[in-house]
């Protein structure tokens, strides 16, 4: 699977108050949660943001709560792909289990500017910048996550194994 | 093996595992709340499962947006007590009988020593103190082990903590916790277990050894632990409902990186905004004005914490410019309140006296900020608008310094209002 888009970029620690504030959270309504994304990072990030564009962070992406509304509002609003330094342990658990792509690369993340154009091979994780005519790659997807993906999610993983 | 190790083996039928290892592994306990639940119910029916794999270990709580402050919230409120009835819940707690989560399980001896815990709320690592491998989970990470009983897990690497003198006076298991943190950052632990230990860790109350290992995940870490001792066995004998297995790590356990503490060098500690991690002594921050006072959630809302804010405010006032907001964790300590005087004493000081919620914590009701508001909270998290606009601050200590705050209306030691 190839994702292209255009990029933003964060700083480290983007916690899940700043990816959905919990003000928004007596829904799970992936549309009503879409409209909040970033919010609380940048309050412009769901007007200016198109639907294909990825978020580039830099270390522990999606630390505090346990909300999966995080990746949910992420995927809902358009967002690809999260490219980070790194990621927060049950944000990189959630974003498998709902299938939102994430991928760890300092190399990107260093070298990619807001706005530049990107196309992530979601295979093997090599990142093309398009506008800078570069290439990186991401750390590869433990085979297990790998498991979880061709199975469709986590919830299909377990409907075939019980 | 390290006791998270060997709790993780035990429950995935191995003798031996180490970091890095995949297991699935059955799970004793099961939790979500009224924000987490309602996904979780969705993907369960997802799954094919008709029913849950055992009605005594799936328990849902409604704690945070509850009593219920709005009619969204009540319509997932209401997910969870129709899916309980549906489903024969025994560990379902309506309003009236819940409490916040994290203080509940334990009080009531549902969550026992030894234990594999998933909730899916962040500050399920809480139950380390008691001496079970617990770790937050997302919404379908529960549905999945609602339906099959068991969850993947990727045995963390350990790191050991070690406290040692003296506990300085007005210094508790906030202060170390929020020291540490503010020692490794907060992803000083991103995806390891922390194990405390130490002659403080020895002799600390079970309070503050659930209120240390309910913010491991402020340091990024999988779960927070303490070996259990004569003060765990203490706290959950005639509690436990179920039998309980004691874990200790062997001599030869191997950490990641050990770290020590001289404790008579650690004073009341503040987390200034917007990070956990970003502390200070609370004695160099008395120049900073506050709105709001919060005490209680996961982290201080038991009887000990109630009990030390009372103690400092006991025939003291409120500071005029400030709003004292004392919230006990459960039904159980709220009565323990009222029959100790406690209740008595914070309504006579001006503060308010709430019913268990997680309500301020995380910005859902019962003491919101505006743009510009700051508080110092006994909670958890001081990321950008947390406890409100986004515009507002909070501060994180523990609860006597937040009830000598409350009187002094600035951030003050609580030897400042003796």
């Amino acid at each position: 699977m190839i994702l292209k888009g255009k990029t933003w970029k964060f700083g480290n620690n983007i916690d899940t108050d700043a990816i959905i504030p919990a003000r928004y959270l007596n829904t799970s309504d992936p549309e009503e949660l879409a409209k909040h994304v970033m919010e609380d990072a940048d309050p412009d990030f769901p007007n200016k943001m198109q639907k294909g564009d990825m978020i580039i962070a830099e270390a522990n992406f999606g630390c505090g709560s346990s909300r999966e509304h995080a990746p949910i509002a992420l995927k809902a609003s358009g967002i690809q792909a999260v490219i980070a330094k790194s990621f927060a342990r049950i944000f990189y658990r959630n974003s498998f289990n709902i299938g939102l792509p994430i991928f760890e690369s300092d190399e990107a993340v260093a070298k990619i500017t807001q706005g530049d154009e990107i196309e992530v091979n979601a295979d093997n994780g090599v990142i093309k910048n398009i506008s800078k005519g570069e290439k990186y790659s991401a750390k590869p997807i433990p085979p297990f996550m790998q498991e979880l993906i061709a199975a469709g999610g986590l919830v299909e993983w377990t409907k075939k194994r019980l | 093996m390290t006791i998270t190790e060997k709790i993780l083996a035990a429950h995935a039928g191995k003798e031996k595992v180490s970091p890095g290892d995949l297991l699935n592994a059955k799970v004793d306990l099961i939790l979500a709340n009224d924000i987490t639940a309602p996904i979780a119910i969705t993907e369960f029916g997802k799954t094919g499962a008709k029913k849950v794999f055992d009605n005594k270990r799936v328990a849902l709580i409604p704690d945070h947006f509850a009593p219920q402050k709005d009619i969204k919230a009540a319509e997932q409120c209401k997910m969870l007590r129709e899916f309980s009835k549906e489903q024969n819940l025994d560990l379902y707690f309506e309003v009236g009988r819940m409490g916040v989560e994290h203080a509940l399980l334990p009080e009531q001896g549902i969550v026992v020593p030894g234990d594999l815990v998933i909730g899916a709320d962040s500050h399920t690592c809480t139950y380390g103190g008691l001496g079970a491998f617990a770790t937050g989970v997302g919404s379908t990470d529960v549905a999945a082990a609602m339906a099959s009983g068991e969850c993947w897990f990727k045995v963390p690497e350990s790191m050991k903590f070690i406290y040692y003198g003296k506990l300085n006076k007005w210094v508790s298991g906030k202060d170390l916790i929020l020291h540490t943190i503010g020692d490794i950052g907060v992803d000083g632990a991103l995806y390891r277990a922390m194990e405390f230990e130490g002659e403080v860790i020895n002799s600390l109350p079970m309070s503050g050894r659930l209120t240390m290992c309910n913010m491991a995940i402020e340091a990024g870490g999988k779960n927070g632990l303490i070996v259990p001792d004569a003060i765990t066995e203490a706290y959950v004998n005639g509690r436990a409902k179920r039998p309980y297995k004691f874990y200790t790590s062997d001599k030869d356990a191997v950490y990641a990186d050990i770290r020590e503490y001289d404790c008579s060098k650690i004073e009341p500690t503040v987390a200034c905004p917007h990070l956990p991690s970003n502390t200070k002594q609370a004695s160099e921050l008395s120049s900073i004005t506050i709105d709001q006072v919060v005490v209680g959630s996961c982290t201080n809302g038991r009887i000990e914490d109630l009990r030390e804010a009372a103690e400092i405010i006991k025939g003291k006032k409120v500071n005029p410019n400030v709003r004292m907001i004392v919230i006990p964790a459960t039904q159980q300590i709220y009565l323990q309140a009222v029959r100790e005087g406690l209740a008595e004493i914070f309504v006579e000081a001006e503060a308010v006296f709430s019913t268990p919620t997680c309500g301020p914590c995380l910005g859902g009701h019962m003491g919101i900020l505006a743009k510009g508001e700051r508080a110092l909270a006994t909670t958890n998290r001081n990321f950008v608008g947390r406890m409100g606009d986004p515009g507002s601050e909070v501060y994180l200590s523990n609860p006597a310094v937040a009830a000598a705050s409350a009187i002094k209306g600035r951030i003050a030691l609580p030897e400042e209002t003796i």
